[in-house]
């Protein structure tokens, strides 16, 4: 059952991809992008992943949706006419995607409990969650206890690209005013 | 959006229950998915659509820029001085069993604090990065 929702899933998503290739509106695009992301959250619920799956959902689906439409009123919503050479695009995309596909050939098979990213640290978290009592939800555990400075590191990354992009915005904006003033 | 009755009584129903899903999102994260990026985003999310809804400036109202701009930093604040307690009891840094005695409740007071900090500074860099996108004139 699991594999036909799954199979079902990533028709979707193909369906998709080829239609965010094949459109020239960029609002068309980044509402299919939404679609996209959305579609990706339910993939990821189907695979038990469910913290990916609700970030994928809020931050994808939700709020980078409206960020992209936000860019999009300030900018031009066409995209450029499709450039006549596309010998070159093509090469470098069929070598990666090539490339891709065989790195994937010495990957451990999907889901497999044997893999190595499973026998490193991953049993001694398990158990020493448990049996210390320390969150009921691993991830949480992990995340913020385990991990905390990872977490704190990645606090600071978002301060420091909100504080970028609020810099980079604002800056462009004085820079106009005082054209104006100098204008009057 | 602003003469749309249907959307604006729907959005004024949810809002309050976006709330409250962040809320449950970030003090049941160490029970169920999510955590504070999953509840910084629901809430700016939540301020995201008043904006889109009643407009830009009946948001400002609800979450002032400069509120927002300093809740940036203030959410790092947060969470680096959740692992100073730890620290002047001589414990390792970010250490949450200087929390209480018991290991379970003494971790969650850990990571509510820490998770409290990460909900700061994502909803409001989220707030502020869309303040930015719409303060500027379409080129």
């Amino acid at each position: 059952m699991e594999v036909y929702v799954t199979a079902a899933l990533l028709t979707l998503l193909l369906a998709i991809t080829i239609a965010i290739v094949r459109q020239r509106s960029l609002y068309s695009i980044v509402i299919l992008a939404g679609a996209y992301s959305f579609l990706m959250a339910s993939v990821l619920v189907a695979f038990d992943a469910v913290d990916v799956a609700m970030t994928e959902a809020a931050v994808g689906a939700g709020v980078s949706t409206v960020f992209l439409l936000a860019a999009l009123y300030r900018t031009k919503s066409r995209e450029y006419p499709r450039p006549r050479n596309i010998i070159v695009p093509l090469f470098v995309t069929s070598v990666t995607g090539a490339a891709l596909v065989w790195g994937t050939w010495s990957l451990p098979p999907f889901g497999a409990a044997d893999a190595p990213i499973h026998k490193h640290t991953t049993p001694h978290y398990l158990e020493e969650a448990r049996a210390k009592r320390i969150a009921p939800n691993v991830v949480t555990a992990v995340l913020a206890d385990y991990r905390s400075f990872d977490t704190l590191g990645e606090t600071t990354v978002i301060f420091t690209a909100g504080i970028g992009i609020m810099m980079l915005l604002r800056q462009r904006r004085r820079r106009a005013d005082d054209r104006e003033e100098a204008e009057t | 959006m602003k003469r749309d009755l249907i959307i604006r009584i729907g959005v004024k129903l949810i809002l309050p229950f976006m709330l409250m899903f962040a809320a449950y999102v970030h003090l049941h994260g160490d029970y169920g998915p999510g955590g504070g990026f999953q509840a910084g985003v629901i809430i700016a999310g939540m301020v995201i659509v008043h904006a889109l809804v009643f407009g830009v400036e009946a948001a400002k109202r609800i979450a002032p820029v400069k509120l927002v701009e300093k809740l940036v930093p203030a959410g790092v604040l947060i969470y680096a001085s959740a692992g100073l307690p730890p620290f002047f009891r001589g414990m390792m840094y970010l250490d949450y069993s200087a929390y209480g005695m018991d290991p379970l409740h003494a971790h969650e007071w850990g990571v509510f604090l820490v998770e409290a900090g990460v909900i700061t500074t994502v909803a409001a860099t989220m707030i502020a990065i869309f303040y930015a996108f719409t303060a500027r004139q379409p080129s």
